[in-house]
C-alpha cells in the first residue's frame, strides 16, 4: 500500500485530467463534451482521496468533498443533459458550432 | 527493484483508466465514447478500492457507473445516431489541442515533482460511523451547513431540469 507513492498517484489523476481537457477543446458534439467533463471531475476526486490518505490521514475532510463533488457533478450533469434535449428539440443538432443563437 | 503485488495492481488499474479515458475522448462513434467512459469510471472506483475508501468507491459506482453514464446513454439515443461516426475533428484543432494538454500536463507534472510531498506514514482511519456524523453535524469539523446547501441545490436542479426539458403545450400541439 505505502509502497507506492504519492506522486504515482498524481500522474495518474493529472493525466487523466488533460486527456478530459484534450477531449473538450477536440470535440465538438456536446454529449461528448460533457463526457470529458466527467473524466476532469473524476480525476479531481481521485486528488482530493489521494491527499487526503497520504497528507492527513488522522481527518476526513477529503472523503466529504469528494462526496459534495460526486453530488453536484450529477447535478451538473443532469442540467446539461435537459438543455442538450432542449437544444436537439429546436435545432435538430447537437453539435456545438450549430447552436450560435440560443434564443430558446 | 521487486514489485509487490499491490505495486502491480496500482499500475494495471491506473493503465486501464487512462488507455480507456484515452479511448473516450478520441473515439469516433459516440456510443463506444460512451462506453469507455464506462469503463474509465469503473477503473476509478476499483483504484477507489485499491485505496481502501470503499464507501466513496460505493458512491462512485452508484452515482457515476449506474446514474451519470446511463443518464448519457439515454441522452445518445434521444439526439444520435448511435451507430455513425461523427466527423473528424479538424487537423489543426487536434494538434493545438494535443500541444496544449502537453504542455499543461508537463508543467504541472514538473511542479508537482518539485514539491516532493512527504506522506505522513500514519495510516488512514475512517469509518461509516464517523462520516455520519460529521456530515450532520453542527459543532466543529461538522458538515451540516454544506450538506444542506447541496440538497438545496439538488431540488433546485431537478426542478430546472424539469422545467428546461418539458415540452410547451404549443409546441405539444404542433
Amino acid at each position: 500500500m505505502s509502497e507506492v507513492p504519492l506522486h504515482h498517484i498524481l500522474f495518474v489523476s493529472t493525466a487523466l485530467f488533460f486527456i478530459g481537457m484534450y477531449g473538450f477543446f477536440t470535440r465538438r458534439n456536446m454529449i461528448t463534451m460533457l463526457m470529458a467533463i466527467e473524466l476532469m471531475l473524476n480525476s479531481v476526486n481521485i486528488n482530493f482521496i489521494a491527499f487526503n490518505k497520504y497528507l492527513f490521514p488522522e481527518k476526513m475532510d477529503g472523503i466529504f468533498f469528494t462526496i459534495f463533488i460526486i453530488a453536484i457533478a450529477a447535478a451538473e450533469a443532469a442540467v446539461a443533459i435537459a438543455i442538450i434535449i432542449n437544444l436537439y428539440r429546436s435545432h435538430k443538432s447537437i453539435d456545438v458550432e450549430e447552436a450560435s443563437e440560443m434564443k430558446y | 527493484m521487486q514489485m509487490t503485488a499491490s505495486q502491480i495492481i496500482f499500475y494495471l488499474i491506473s493503465a486501464f483508466i487512462l488507455g480507456a479515458g484515452l479511448l473516450a475522448v478520441t473515439t469516433l462513434k459516440v456510443f463506444r465514447a460512451a462506453i469507455w467512459l464506462l469503463f474509465s469510471l469503473i477503473g476509478i472506483a476499483a483504484l477507489y478500492f485499491w485505496m481502501e475508501v470503499e464507501f466513496i468507491a460505493a458512491v462512485q459506482v452508484i452515482v457515476y457507473v449506474g446514474g451519470i453514464v446511463v443518464l448519457i446513454i439515454f441522452s445518445i439515443f434521444l439526439t444520435q445516431h448511435a451507430g455513425t461516426a461523427m466527423d473528424k475533428p479538424a487537423t489543426m484543432r487536434t494538434i493545438a489541442a494535443a500541444i496544449a494538454a502537453l504542455l499543461g500536463f508537463a508543467l504541472t507534472w514538473m511542479l508537482i515533482q518539485q514539491y516532493g510531498f512527504q506522506a505522513s506514514g500514519k495510516t488512514f482511519e475512517w469509518s461509516m460511523q464517523t462520516i455520519g456524523t460529521q456530515m450532520l453535524g453542527t459543532g466543529e469539523n461538522g458538515f451540516a451547513l454544506p450538506f444542506e446547501a447541496v440538497s438545496m441545490l439538488l431540488l433546485s436542479a431537478m426542478v430546472g431540469c424539469i422545467v428546461i426539458a418539458i415540452k410547451s403545450k404549443k409546441e405539444r400541439d404542433e
